[in-house]
């Protein structure tokens, strides 16, 4: 059984068809891409797996449990975490407790528990603390721990984010264009990352530009285009499939 | 530093200065002869506390409310009504007569030297934080789906209705209020209200509830909720998509907030011995947000110290007949020159850039 | 309910309706020009009535009236000018709370200068006895001129809006201010222009049902709360919207005071208010635009 299964799944905002019975299986531990020009329904695709919008039609199985109009947060308690394209880190927190609060949902201090500062809230802080510093050093940037998280240089925010989502150990990993802002050397950098992530035991599904990084690590990559799946398959079959090359056509791709 | 055991040493700190503080202060004015100060003083530590539960609200949830005095009200005319409302002709009456036995009721003696029966101080107190809670849960729900402005208004009109009601009813005195309200006993000799010579005891009652009510804020500031009300604030559908519920939190602290007023309520009806609909109005409510706006969003001292020092002020009469101008003004320059706050700088914060760096942010490439 | 009470109800209800839609109809000029909800509409209002009667021991009415409305609409372009003008991306509730902020020193400043005391015009026909009837009740020739006034007011304001230049370029503001700049609009004096009309508007409003509702500094605040609800009932926006929804509260307030204690007649707007924000918050006759947050 695939570990995410997306069925026939579409959703039209106000007469355009942002996606348009879409339908593809991720099994476990393996990487995935999502690629598709610009407006292709790539991040409309990762907003109705995540809880964020309602599809009008099809449904999204997650370890065979539908998950179609399961709120977001509930999403992320069942095992899958996400980032987002323009990078949202949490204003007025360090980075350090940015990733704090993706480790939210492996954590259950309530409020009564936390104004009475309960030995049971402490120990659970301090591993809170601990994994959460342990998961920056995984991604290199212990260092950043204390600095305000939206200060940071683009590339830095980036691996906070990710490592934020990493925090409460998902069995799943959306990423939405990881290496967008990203130049060669850093954009290789994440491609060894993301490998090591799903090493580590995570999933991972990916909405790529950067056909470099998708080419490299993915194990399959699926095409969309106008909201609809034109291809699926590995890279290097799907590179010389003659409608993804029409589709791209005109954009310059390395 | 390091939070493995009870207590963070920056807590310890401050409470320490909290305390040293105060007690200067009481020690201060009674050798300078002047303990009738320390009446204001309680007063303002009593409107701290609504002033707090509106700053956890606003600063770390990041939800705006002009409606935190009508909680007052409701906690402080629950209590107020139910510890006045004399009894006596229901006497015979079953469960009346069940509760006094209990000691839910009691027989004291009014203002006007009558015997009357009525609710004892400690049951009132909880039915007033039990229905500012209700209402604060069942009119958050809804109410906390709103964003920005629609926020502010229907808080703004749910203040107005409580207000309402508080002028309009006459078994809650009309325009008059409530007044004739006894004093709360906590402990043998130790209460809230009473005579001029329970000053002091007074005094340190509502310090030490203050002290305490800031102690439960700061453990949960820092915490896991503090975090997930942080997080709300910076990036509500980031909050979401890292599994916080975000309705739960905003309602949850609404409600506490809403709790913080309510208890303030009661123990200020009670300290004077009366309440009126005026602590209802919607500038209440404003001088609260603008209190709130100068101590600075997400900065629970610098709040603390905004509002006992302008609450002083104003219970002084220091801004005279232009007291609500003054809040008015306040707030326009705040929102205008700094949206944050004037003492929105986090003092933790900034103790840490005075001591020496020990890992300055690198590029770890 | 006899004929005649009805006939009363209705009446009251339209009077204070009129007042309601043209709070309304100043909240969605400016919001319209500039994207911010003014909460200091109400106290247009206020002043309005204040100032004529100021003026009225030493100038004819009409004059009086002619001088608040100028000296309100002088108070409205000021408060731009000096709170707004210079603001660069100013958020709508950032600038509600400031507005209510500026609607306190206005109040304040009311009660320094005319003290608590209720001010009262001159009937403009007639005194308080004279009356026409109308099946059976009795009405002033006052709310005639309430009425008839407002509805020039509004429909002046519409044409304004809808055929002139001036109108259709403050219009171009708040649709979309850089696309205006770029085509050379002044947007600043714009801005400054939406406070001055919104402000005569509500100073005429005021001096106009003066005599009947009397005028106190404390009245501004109310009036913004229902004005408020009148433009998000009409739809955030939409002008004629606000005329509907305006004179639908001024009526529904009249009758359900006549069964309810008077003291709960501000309850039934904030119901309202409450239930359009709850349930349909683009209004009645929905703008689209009250979606923006």
């Amino acid at each position: 059984m695939p570990l995410l299964r997306v069925s026939s799944l579409s959703k039209s905002f106000g007469g355009v068809h942002a996606v348009r019975n879409v339908s593809f299986d991720v099994e476990k531990g393996m990487i995935k891409a999502l690629i598709g020009p610009n407006g292709a329904g790539k991040t409309t695709l990762f907003n109705l797996v995540s809880g964020f919008v309602l599809p009008d039609a099809g449904e999204v199985r997650f370890d065979g449990r539908p998950i179609r109009g399961v709120p977001p947060c509930q999403v992320a308690a069942l095992g899958i975490s996400r980032t987002f394209q323009n990078i949202k880190l949490f204003a007025g927190m360090t980075a350090l407790e940015n990733v704090m609060v993706g480790r939210h949902v492996r954590s259950r201090s309530g409020f009564l528990a936390s104004m009475l500062h309960l030995p049971s809230t402490w120990r659970e802080e301090a591993e809170v603390r601990e994994r959460s510093k342990e998961l920056m050093e995984f991604l290199g940037i212990a260092a950043l721990a204390d600095a305000e998280a939206t200060s940071l240089a683009y590339g830095q925010q980036r691996a906070v984010e990710l490592a934020r989502a990493l925090a409460s150990e998902p069995r799943m990993v959306l990423l939405d264009e990881p290496a967008a802002g990203l130049n060669m050397r850093e954009t290789a950098e994440l491609a060894r990352l993301i490998v090591r992530i799903r090493d580590r035991g995570a999933t991972v599904l990916l909405v790529e530009h950067d056909m470099s990084l998708v080419m490299d690590i993915s194990d399959e990559v699926v095409v969309l285009s106008y909201g609809e799946k034109i291809a699926e398959a590995d890279p290097r079959t799907v590179q010389k499939d003659p409608q993804v090359i029409r589709v791209y056509l005109g954009e310059e791709e390395c | 530093m390091p939070r493995l055991g009870p207590m963070r040493p920056a807590l310890l700190r401050q409470v320490a200065i909290f305390v040293a503080v105060f007690v200067t202060m009481e020690l201060l004015a009674v050798a300078g002869e002047k303990s009738f100060l320390l009446t204001q003083v309680t007063m303002s530590a009593y409107y701290t506390l609504v002033v707090l539960g509106l700053s956890l609200l606003m600063g770390y949830a990041g939800q705006i409310s002009l409606g935190q005095a009508g909680f007052f009200a409701v906690g402080g005319y629950t209590s107020a009504l139910l510890t006045t409302w004399d009894l006596s002709a229901q006497r015979s009456v079953g469960w009346v007569a069940g509760a006094a036995r209990v000691g839910l009721l009691i027989t004291r003696t009014d203002a006007f030297g009558a015997q009357v029966l009525t609710v004892h101080p400690w049951p009132a107190l909880v039915c007033a934080l039990v229905l500012t809670m209700t209402v604060a849960f069942v009119v958050g729900i809804p109410v906390l789906k709103l964003k920005g402005h629609y926020l502010a208004m229907a808080t703004l009109g749910l203040g107005t209705i409580v207000y309402s009601i508080a002028v309009g009813t006459a078994r809650l005195g009309a325009a008059d209020g409530i007044s004739g309200v006894p004093p709360f006993p906590f402990l043998p000799g130790i209460g809230v209200g009473g005579s001029t010579g329970a000053r002091i005891v007074n005094y340190y009652v509502a310090c030490g509830i203050l002290a305490a009510v800031m102690l439960l804020l700061q453990n949960l500031v820092h915490s896991r909720v503090g975090r997930a009300l942080r997080a709300i604030h910076g990036a509500e559908d980031a909050a979401s998509a890292m599994g916080v519920d975000t309705p739960y939190f905003k309602v949850r602290t609404f409600v506490l907030g809403a709790a913080l007023a309510g208890l303030a309520g009661v123990l200020l009806t009670h300290f004077n011995g009366a309440i009126g609909p005026s602590e209802a109005s919607i500038m209440k409510s404003v001088k609260y947000l603008a209190i709130v706006a100068v101590g600075g969003m997400g900065s629970l001292w610098g709040t603390l110290a905004a509002s006992m020092v302008l609450n002083f002020l104003s219970l002084r009469g220091y801004f005279g007949t232009l007291d609500d101008a003054v809040f008015g003004a306040i707030l326009i320059v705040v929102m205008l020159f700094a949206p944050q706050g004037i003492l929105a700088i986090d003092l933790r914060r900034a103790l840490r850039l005075l001591r020496p760096v020990r890992g300055a942010p690198v590029d770890p490439r | 309910m006899s004929l005649a009470f009805f006939i009363q109800y209705l009446v009251a209800g339209i009077t204070y309706g009129t007042i309601y839609a043209v709070v309304g109809m100043g909240f969605n000029i400016i919001y319209n020009t500039t994207g911010i909800i003014n909460f200091a509409q109400g106290e247009f209002v206020m002043l309005g009535g204040m100032v004529a009667v100021s003026l009225h021991p030493h100038l004819p009415l009409p004059a009086a009236i002619a001088g608040a409305v100028l000296v309100t609409m002088a108070v409205g372009a000021l408060i731009e000018l000096i709170f707004i003008h210079w603001l660069s991306k100013p958020t709508v509730l950032r600038m509600i709370i400031v507005t209510i902020g500026i609607s306190i020193l206005i109040r304040e400043a009311a009660l320094l200068v005319w003290g608590h005391d209720v001010r009262v015009l001159p009937y403009f026909t007639g005194n308080e006895i004279s009356s026409i009837s109308l099946g059976g009740a009795l009405i002033s020739p006052q709310v005639i001129w309430a009425v008839a006034v407002c509805a020039v007011m509004v429909m002046l304001t519409t044409a304004f809006f809808q055929w002139t230049m001036l109108g259709r370029q403050m219009r171009a503001c708040a649709s979309n201010r850089v696309g205006a700049a770029v085509c050379g609009l002044p947007i600043r004096n714009l801005v400054t222009l939406s406070f001055a009309l919104s402000a005569g508007m509500g100073a005429l409003a005021g001096c106009v049902v003066c005599p009947i509702t009397y005028t106190q500094y404390g009245m501004g605040t109310g009036l913004a709360i229902k004005g408020f609800t009148v433009a998000i009932l009409g739809g955030l926006g939409n002008s004629l919207g606000a005329v509907a929804a305006g004179l639908l509260l001024g009526i529904v307030e009249s009758f359900t005071v006549s069964a309810l204690p008077a003291a709960y007649k501000d309850t039934v707007s904030i119901a309202i208010l409450l239930g359009v924000l709850f349930l349909r918050p683009s209004g009645l006759f929905g703008a689209g635009a009250a979606t923006r947050a």
